[in-house]
């Protein structure tokens, strides 16, 4: 058995070696002939498995020994980036390089228009995210401390020490270290050299320590690989852990989380973006550092079966057996060798992650609160490097702390795997934005930040506050019933997805959440200009860095005369605001009015933001260059101007849309002005025919009225038939003028109808008895013609006599006297009276039947028949006629009657039944 | 001799006035109620003035001016126009026509028969 002291002292020594190695790197690294040695693609590649931690190096083991090959995706994923993925990574590196990138938070918020805002968002998701991730590793050395440790029997505590918590003590002494390494000096490019030797080292160490342990399991506890998977192959509850089916459900949601683990996770982006010296590297590494993984793996099977094999069921956790094999086998070297490889891989990656997030605290952070606040005194100050160094220390140590605390509330109630894959969700949080940030010119610091907000904030909801939750800070019905009892928000069956394991359930909503947020907002917001030109720079870096090479091999940017910037300016602005901006210009810069000498950088702003005014920023920028030969015009000034010239297009299209549509509504217009014209014309036909028609019965009265007035000696028979003729001829007035007046007022629907239940014999009897006269006096016959029990009628019973009368009043005057006869007939039609009033007298011609109807048709009609002219008609009857039998539902029309005359009929509906609406009611028709 | 009128005139009261009127006046009077009378009663002997109303059965009164016009032989037929049509147009749609006058209803019986007087005496126009 290892003494207490010896390991402890031991396990020390290391760090301190590592130290001694990383100051020593520090140091080559500045000399131009050794930094090879540092500055190398192996020890980038290995810094770079960095990835591999104490969850690799314990925890994989503890995962194999329970669900097989399960263990598996976590290295599948970032051995598919390294392989499959190689342009992402070398993209993202070149834009790190590019624009002096130095941290995750750093290339999101500057990608998105060097957002503050985004810059702490992603600085706090990232500090939120790790933290259980350090909480893990502290456990692990700890656990791996407890291992090898003799114990007390009775108090469990560890003999020879006194009863602290070991989990504190291994938090002091990496937070030690971390601030050694990481915070000993400033460097603007935020490489660590000796750092990443060291970690580099620590990778090697805990390989070979991995490799030895897996080869003393497989060929000195075992024979071979053959004899532990034979042995295995034996006991069932072994056996099926070498099948897929128990490899577990959520190998697609492991393996794409691990693939964005490799490039999120904060310390991963920092050893291989941040800390990269030199492109080439990576190429090397794209196959080294997938090969160490496949190395690191090769025995963890092994070492699983042989754990399960040589420890009785239960006896021994798991997640140890890489320690407890050899320590229960009695090698105290190998055990040594295998703690100091655990505590490598848990130093390196506390040290390299919490370097990670203090540079992020500090400068997105930290940094901009201050800047904010305590401007004045910051700015003051010539020397900021110690309060960086401090604040940065600070971090670090907070950051630990934190882990440690998470550990302490929360860590023991986990398997070390699931803790790191909360970690994992956390870190994959940023991998949508990072995609889109070099692969899609859009997306606004808005988008970026509702995608971030959405996701982290559902990570949080669905993953950390259950492990919470399960640790007793908040009651367990939280995960169980969901909070205040509302199932549908329980956090592990969100929204009643159920069924999922916690891991893929949370993936899938704060995926499509984050996704989902980013996308809305980046199409309903519009860029700013700092965001498009940060977004051309990463999204275009290859062709950007083209350009500013060639830029770099041509810098003859002349300085312009004044003059000729003048000028430039007068084209745009018109001369005098050019003279008046010019003037001022050389009194600010001390100069006489007129005489702005050179054309230098200040000038040429001042004429581009004076020309930008009336052509835009970019075209601006272009007139001013190509006006000063040797300026050149850069890709992204060059994508700008597309931009613009794209939103020109774009309105110049909205413009002919806007052309069509007024196009339409003039056509609209148009046709609406022809219809009134048309009506127009109509009512002016009207009114010119009414004239026409009061003229002629005006005409007879003016010329007797004269007449009789001029003669008075005239016969007194002649006399009596003059005024018979004014009388009759001003009776026909008046009836015309009614009747216009009736017409027009049924048209306008002003008329005012009286509907009720009429009998249709006491129609008729009223309407005939009133032309009694008349037939009496012609000699016409009036015969009435009445069905039996014929119901009522639905009509107004004057407007129904009006028609009557005046059909009836037709009839006779068309009738032969003598020897004329009319005939009034009223029969049944379905739900209808119908009435007819037949004559025997010449009959109308059918062509004409439609169009007697029609206003003012009687005058030509009758005349044309040579009808004997009795009292004139005003050839609106009929046409008020239609109109009146139209509104009770009914029709009129005219037909050859059985003996040759004409048969005027029309309907009316019985009472009781639903008359249809008038279909003819249109003015001036 | 005295001179000799056709009115032309689908209105009885109308025709009758006129009539009358055109007695009293002196002149040898004949009626016709359509346009078919009208050419007729000219072509059985073309009077010196015809009174023409315009909206008359058969042909109208514009296609009877027209007519007259037509032949050369009745060159010295004068024509006023007598008409409840009084719109500008429709009055010189009917001097273009070749009438020589124009007479709206409801018209004076004086400044009727001063018309016609000055037409067949050739002092009006």
């Amino acid at each position: 058995m290892l003494s207490t002291w010896f390991v402890l002292l031991t396990a020390f020594g290391y760090l301190l070696l590592l130290f001694a190695l990383a100051y020593a790197a520090d140091r080559v690294a500045k000399s131009r002939r050794y930094s090879g040695l540092v500055s190398n693609p192996i020890v980038y590649a290995l810094s770079i498995a960095v990835y591999c931690t104490s969850w690799t190096y314990y925890g994989s083991v503890g995962r194999a020994a329970t669900s097989g090959v399960g263990f598996l995706p976590i290295y599948l994923g970032p051995t598919i980036v390294f392989t499959f993925g190689y342009f992402v990574l070398r993209k993202i590196l070149r834009i790190c390089k590019t624009q002096r990138i130095t941290s995750i938070a750093d290339f999101i918020a500057s990608r998105f228009g060097k957002s503050q805002l985004i810059g702490g968002l992603v600085t706090v998701i990232c500090v939120v995210g790790t933290i259980p991730y350090i909480a893990l590793q502290l456990k692990a050395v700890a656990l791996s401390f407890g291992v090898v440790l003799a114990r007390d029997a009775q108090t469990g505590a560890i003999t020879g020490l006194p009863a602290y918590d070991m989990a504190l003590i291994v938090t002091i002494v990496l937070a030690a270290f971390a601030v050694l390494f990481g915070t000993r000096h400033i460097e603007a490019t935020e490489h660590h050299a000796g750092m990443v030797l060291a970690i580099a080292a620590e990778s090697l160490v805990k390989l070979v320590a991995f490799i030895a342990v897996g080869m003393f399991v497989t060929y000195g506890l075992f024979d071979g690989f053959g004899d532990i998977f034979a042995k295995a192959a034996e006991k069932p509850e072994l056996s099926r852990l070498m099948t897929m089916e128990f490899a577990g459900p959520n190998w697609v949601t492991l393996t794409l989380l691990s693939m964005a683990a490799a490039l999120c996770l904060p310390r991963q982006f920092h050893v291989t973006f941040v800390e990269n010296t030199d492109e080439a590297h990576l190429t090397r590494a794209l196959w080294l550092f997938p090969l160490y993984l496949l190395l690191i793996n090769i025995f963890v099977l092994p070492i699983a079966f042989g754990g399960l094999l040589w420890f009785p069921e239960g006896s021994v956790n798991p997640d140890t057996y890489v320690l407890a094999l050899p320590l229960n086998a009695n090698q105290p070297i190998l055990t040594l060798l295998v703690l100091i490889g655990g505590i490598s891989a848990a130093a390196a990656m506390v040290i390299v992650a919490s370097i990670a997030l203090s540079t992020m605290v500090c400068n997105d952070l930290v940094m901009p609160a201050l800047f904010r606040f305590f401007e004045s005194r910051i700015s003051g100050q010539r020397d900021l490097t110690s309060l960086l160094l401090g604040i940065r220390r600070i971090s670090i140590v907070g950051v630990l702390m934190l882990g440690y605390l998470y550990l302490a509330a929360v860590a023991d109630t986990y398997h070390l795997v699931t803790i790191g894959l909360v970690s994992f969700c956390a870190a994959a949080q940023l991998a949508p934005v990072l995609l889109f940030s070099i692969y899609w010119r859009g997306g606004t610091g808005r988008s970026a930040f509702a995608g971030l907000a959405a996701g982290f904030s559902l990570w949080s909801y669905t993953l950390l506050l259950p492990s919470l939750a399960k640790s007793g800070f908040i009651t367990e019905s939280f995960i169980n019933d969901g909070p205040f009892g509302l199932a549908i928000l329980k956090p592990y069956a969100l929204f009643g997805l159920e069924g999922l394991d916690p891991i893929t359930h949370s993936l899938f909503w704060t995926m499509l959440f984050n996704v989902g947020g980013f996308l809305v907002v980046a199409f309903s917001s519009r860029q700013t200009r700092i965001e498009r030109n940060q977004a051309t720079l990463f999204v275009e870096v290859y062709a950007q860095q083209a350009s500013r090479s060639a830029a770099g091999a041509s810098v003859v940017r002349a300085d312009a005369s004044a003059e000729v910037l003048r000028e430039l300016a007068a084209r745009f602005v018109g001369e005098d605001r050019a003279r008046e901006a010019f003037d001022a210009y050389a009194r600010q810069k001390g100069r006489k009015p007129g005489n702005a000498a050179d054309g230098g950088g200040d000038l040429m702003r001042l004429v581009e933001r004076l020309v930008a005014g009336s052509i835009g920023a970019a075209s601006a920028r272009v007139a001013v260059a190509s006006a000063v030969k040797g300026e050149r015009v850069s890709l992204d000034e060059i994508m700008a101007i597309l931009d613009e010239t794209s939103h020109v297009l774009e309105y110049s299209r909205q413009l002919e849309q806007k052309s069509r549509e007024l196009e339409i509504a003039s056509r609209d217009l148009k046709a609406a002005n022809e219809q009134l014209c048309e009506l127009d014309r109509l009512k002016d036909e009207f009114m010119s025919t009414v004239s026409h028609e009061l003229r002629t019965p005006l005409t007879s009265i003016r010329s007797f009225s004269e007449i009789l007035q001029e003669d008075p000696d005239m016969p007194p028979e002649q006399r009596g038939e003059f005024l018979g003729i004014i009388v009759s001829e001003s009776e026909r007035l008046t009836r015309l003028i009614n009747q216009v007046l009736d017409l027009a007022k049924i048209e306008s629907g002003r008329m005012h109808w009286n509907i009720s239940d009429v009998v249709v014999d006491d129609i008729v009897a009223d309407a005939t008895a009133s032309l009694r006269p008349i037939f009496d006096r012609d000699g016409v016959a009036l015969a009435i013609e009445i069905a039996d029990d014929m119901p009522p009628v639905r009509a107004d019973a004057d407007r129904l006599i009006q028609v009557l009368i005046n059909l009836i009043s037709n009839a006779e005057k068309f009738c032969p006297k003598p020897g004329g006869r009319v005939v009034v007939r009223v029969t049944r039609d379905g739900a209808m009276a119908r009435i007819g009033v037949v004559d025997n007298g010449p009959g109308i011609p059918e062509a004409e039947r439609l169009a007697i109807f029609d206003k003012f048709y009687q005058v030509r009609g009758q005349n044309q028949r040579g009808n004997p002219l009795g009292t004139a008609g005003t050839g609106l009857g009929l046409a008020i006629s239609e109109r009146i039998i139209l509104q009770f539902g009914g029709r009129i029309w005219v037909e050859e009657a059985a003996g040759g005359g004409s048969e005027f009929a029309f309907t009316v509906p019985f009472a009781g039944v639903d008359a249809p609406p008038p279909s003819r009611t249109t003015a001036f028709s | 001799m005295p001179k000799s009128v056709l009115v032309v005139d689908d209105e009885p009261n109308i025709l009758l006035s006129l009539e009358y009127l055109m007695k009293r006046a002196g002149y040898d009077v004949r009626l016709a109620r359509d346009g078919e009378e009208a050419l007729a009663a000219i072509a059985a002997s073309p009077p010196d003035l015809v009174l023409l109303d315009i909206n008359i059965p058969k042909f109208n009164g514009y296609e009877v001016c027209q007519a007259i016009r037509a032949n050369a032989d009745l060159n010295n037929v004068r024509i006023l126009m007598v008409t409840a049509k009084g719109r500008e147009v429709e009055i010189e749609k009917g001097l273009a026509l070749g009438a020589d006058g124009y007479e709206t209803k409801p018209f004076s019986t004086k400044a009727l028969a001063a018309r016609v007087q000055a037409l067949l005496d050739g002092t009006g126009t």
